[in-house]
């Protein structure tokens, strides 16, 4: 493997990891909140002693979100130097922001959760609980801002002379299309996977048969959140297929494995690849499939006779243009010699300037400006090169969309019981349901960033800058180590965090947390 | 706004960061006493005392990168991206404080209480030593070149490149391992402080952190003294009228006679600290010594990097090629970028209101055996 793929492997190990962390902390965060609130309007001490125990799972998940997260900080720098050069004059904004606004409100009121319940008053300690969640948002906004702005660079120009893209509207970074319909999307499935956590955690006391009442108060507030959750989490969903088939229809062929596309475009419900599948040869690249008629049409344009390009049509330049007609754009090996062409104005540009040649110089700028929206195809030589992997896009995106199936399910049937079937807790049948559910809505949460960022590769900067170009000029070797070493200090994270939860879990069901 | 303005004024927040990092280092200076510490309750009130406040050091430590990256974003990606093993090395001895506390006392945490505190130890003396190496760098200069025509180069396209070493060279130096020892001490010396402060009830507490902030003190005074006799004797490089970097004699001593102000800052916090020291030596009950010892500190790390960011001086010089070294003129993000970064820092102070407040209502009273006896939610 090659540094670039040692460079990747790292830092898709962190993200994951840390997002093993995150959602729970802004799950459990509004949880919590909910639940403090309930204690700081009835001052039933019942309420007081649940939302320390949530609290509690909450602080050891909190610690191992903070320890993972600045690693990524680091590693913008560290793995991804001329990323950082080439992007930092907009990507860095969002990350300061980030730290001046939202990290001191979580590292300043989260000591006042823990520890504040007798050192200020209730009202107080209230406040700090829904800063802290408050600040666990503001994180996750800043930090989707940038991700966004990956996926849909908006807002910037290119500045040749400082040989890296310049911001020119902070409004059009931060409120793009593409950032506010990520965030809520992101932030939303915390809110679904922190509800299955206490969910499942709640049907585990109910089939030990202990903390009966404890399970069902949380199973009520979890349920109402996760329900929330996952409706709005689909309709940013459903948000999202939009801008994808606009920004990047590239990712979206990949995520229905769609080599060909046409008007009533079919969404794949279940499907299996064939692995055999090359750019060559004229096959639908399915072994089997079970198809939605004009699914994918409605998804990607709200219309069901809409066209939806395949790979190869947005290879041969035909796509679909920001009103849903579909246009011929630049076809893939044009974009590379436009690419190429774009990296020689920069040269020529920049050896103008040295020169003191401001005649060249504008005519190189000229040039540069009208190329420059293909200037990462210039590092390519093949079109297939800037075809995301397909088969783990396809997957992952099926498996996001049914889990998010079953969860729904779940919260709508966990209602159905708390309000209406309350005998119904004592099924096991049901209360394994809800324990399985916490697996599984990691693995849904988790698929969704495959897709996201599986589906932009090879780019790191959609269209402007490969993968590959955004290195640091280290060693192989010293990134293979350092890979190594933190998959060996993730697992102990994880192995750790999962034990002292099951113990605290454990601890819980011996005694009746509500006493 | 002109751009030189922004850039001045992003030093100075920059500085300010770097200032409140280092005072905020007591927290691990403080890691580094806990495994000597044999009393139980004793070691709880410690870590209980620093534990609440670890949050803060590790986010200002992440702000100040932030704020690093967003506005110096070249300084970024030439120093993490060369300084590879170096930059890891701090990251690793951080990652494995954030967990520890949360972790130590917990039942099912699999490796037993004195592993974390071992861990607490690690970050606090390497993590110390190490972010003083780095700081160092900036003083002393590095292995590095900056080339942006790379950046069109389809084989090579990086435009930072470093010496193969990727930092070790940097953690070699005895210049920058002096600058980390003084670094260690400086934060176990405030330590001693805090824990005189926020520590009470228990007289052998007391006289264990008056002991440790006695001979703390006399070693950090004396690293102190070398590391300013070094530093001032050292060449700096300067941006020449025409643009140039040239190589300065004693230009960081320069720059302090010239910005009488920053020198004046630098001696007031000097004096501060060795106030604090004196103070405490003779005074067996005095508790408000963390306060001149922090004020001084912040005083003179705010002189040391004024004297390395402004009046003309590369921040970062390259030892390979000097015309590569960093200024801020150089380094700097666009002046949109920093015109809006400023409209967001005017809620700094807010920021700094509501930390100042809430340390406030938490620590009103003193840490007590009681306290810890009482149980409640503890590390």
């Amino acid at each position: 493997m090659s540094m670039v793929d040692w460079s990747r492997g790292q830092f898709a190990l962190t993200a994951i990891v840390h997002w093993l962390f995150v959602p729970l902390t802004i799950g459990l965060s509004l949880i919590v909140g909910i639940m403090e609130t309930i204690y700081y309007r009835t001052r039933q001490e019942k309420w007081k002693k649940l939302t320390k125990f949530w609290m509690t799972l909450f602080g050891i998940n909190f610690a191992c979100g903070v320890a993972t997260g600045i690693i990524l900080e680091f590693e913008f720098g560290t793995n991804w130097s001329n990323y950082s050069w080439f992007v930092g004059d907009i990507f860095g904004a969002p990350l300061a922001i980030e730290g001046i606004l939202a990290f001191f409100m979580e590292s300043t009121f989260i000591a006042v959760m823990f520890f504040g319940w007798k050192k200020v008053s209730p009202a107080f300690h209230l406040a700090s609980t829904w800063l802290t969640a408050l600040g666990v948002v503001l994180s996750a906004l800043w930090i989707l801002v940038a991700n966004a702005w990956m996926q849909y660079p908006a807002g910037m120009e290119f500045d040749p002379s400082q040989m890296r893209n310049v911001m020119v509207s902070f409004t059009d970074v931060a409120l793009s299309p593409v950032a506010v319909n990520k965030f809520f999307h992101t932030v939303l499935s915390g809110w679904v996977l922190g509800a299955t956590f206490v969910i499942g955690v709640s049907c585990w006391f109910l089939l030990r048969k202990t903390n009966i009442e404890a399970a069902k108060m949380s199973i009520k507030i979890a349920s109402w959140v996760g329900l929330a959750g996952i409706v709005l989490t689909m309709w940013t969903g459903d948000g999202s297929a939009v801008e994808v088939a606009r920004c990047q229809p590239m990712k979206l062929a990949a995520m229905e494995a769609l080599y060909n596309g046409e008007k009533g475009q079919s969404l794949v419900a279940f499907g299996i690849l064939d692995p055999q599948k090359s750019l060559e040869d004229d096959s639908d690249g399915m072994l089997m499939s079970i198809d939605i008629p004009c699914g994918l049409s409605i998804l990607a344009n709200h219309d069901a006779n809409s066209f939806v390009p395949g790979i190869n049509d947005i290879m041969a330049g035909i796509s679909v243009n920001a009103d849903g007609d579909t246009v011929n754009t630049v076809s893939y090996a044009d974009r590379i010699l436009l690419g190429k062409q774009s990296h020689e104005a920069l040269r020529q540009f920049s050896e103008a300037e040295k020169a003191g040649d401001t005649a060249t110089m504008e005519l190189a700028r000229l040039k540069l400006k009208e190329t420059f929206p293909y200037f990462g195809y210039g590092y390519f030589d093949e079109p297939s090169q800037a075809i995301p992997p397909v088969a783990l896009t396809f997957y992952s995106f099926r498996v996001m969309v049914m889990g998010g199936g079953w969860l729904l399910l779940l919260f709508v049937v966990m209602l159905f019981v708390a309000y209406r079937r309350e005998k119904a807790f004592e099924w096991k049948w049901l209360a394994w349901a809800g324990l399985i559910s916490i697996p599984i809505v990691w693995i849904v949460s988790e698929s969704g960033w495959v897709v996201a960022e599986m589906g932009r590769q090879p780019w790191v900067i959609q269209d402007l800058m490969p993968t590959r170009a955004a290195v640091s000029a280290v060693s192989s070797g010293s990134v293979q180590t350092t890979f190594w070493i933190f998959t060996v200090i993730f697992t102990v994270l994880l192995v750790t965090e999962i034990s002292i939860m099951v113990h605290e879990i454990a601890k819980a069901s011996k005694n009746d947390i509500l006493k | 706004m002109e751009l030189l303005h922004l850039q001045q004024y992003w030093w100075l927040l920059i500085s300010v960061l770097g200032a409140l990092l280092v005072f905020f280092l007591f927290v691990q200076g403080g890691q580094t006493m806990f495994l000597g510490t044999r009393d139980n309750v004793a070691r709880q009130m410690m870590v209980n005392s620093i534990g609440r406040k670890w949050e803060l050091t590790f986010t200002t430590l992440v702000v100040f990168g932030g704020a690093f990256f967003a506005s110096f974003p070249l300084f970024y990606s030439t120093s993490f991206g060369g300084a590879y093993w170096l930059w890891i090395l701090i990251l690793l001895s951080f990652i494995i404080q954030a967990f520890s506390y949360e972790f130590r006392r917990k039942p099912g945490n699999i490796f037993g209480t004195r592993f974390y505190d071992t861990l607490l130890f690690i970050n606090g003396s390497l993590g110390c030593i190490l972010l003083g190496v780095a700081v160092a760098t900036m003083f002393f200069g590095a292995e590095f070149t900056v080339t942006k025509g790379n950046l069109v180069d389809n084989g090579v396209p990086v435009i930072s490149q470093w010496a193969p070493t990727h930092g070790l060279e940097a953690i070699l130096s005895w210049p920058n391992l002096l600058l980390g020892f003084t670094v260690l001490f400086l934060a176990r010396m405030q330590a001693s402080f805090y824990f005189l402060n926020n520590l009470s009830g228990d007289e052998a507490v007391r006289l264990r952190c008056r002991k440790e902030m006695t001979w703390n003190s006399v070693i950090f005074v004396v690293l102190f003294l070398a590391f300013a006799a070094v530093l001032f004797t050292a060449d700096g490089y300067s941006v020449s009228a025409d643009g140039k970097i040239v190589l300065t004699p004693y230009k960081y001593l320069t720059n302090l006679v010239e910005m009488w102000w920053a020198g004046i800052m630098l001696v007031v916090g000097v004096v501060l600290v060795l106030y604090a020291v004196a103070i405490a030596m003779v005074r067996p009950q005095w508790r408000a010594g963390i306060w001149f010892t922090g004020v001084g500190t912040v005083l003179v790390i705010l002189a040391l990097f004024f004297a390395l960011g402004y009046n003309s001086t590369a921040y970062y010089p390259s030892l390979i090629d000097p015309q590569c070294s960093l200024t801020i003129e150089n380094s700097s993000s666009s002046l949109f970028t920093l015109k809006v970064m400023t409209y967001v820092s005017v809620l700094v102070p807010f920021v700094v209101a509501y930390i100042a407040y809430v340390w406030h209502k938490m620590d009103a009273r003193p840490i007590t055996p009681d306290e810890i006896a009482e149980g409640g939610h503890q590390y």
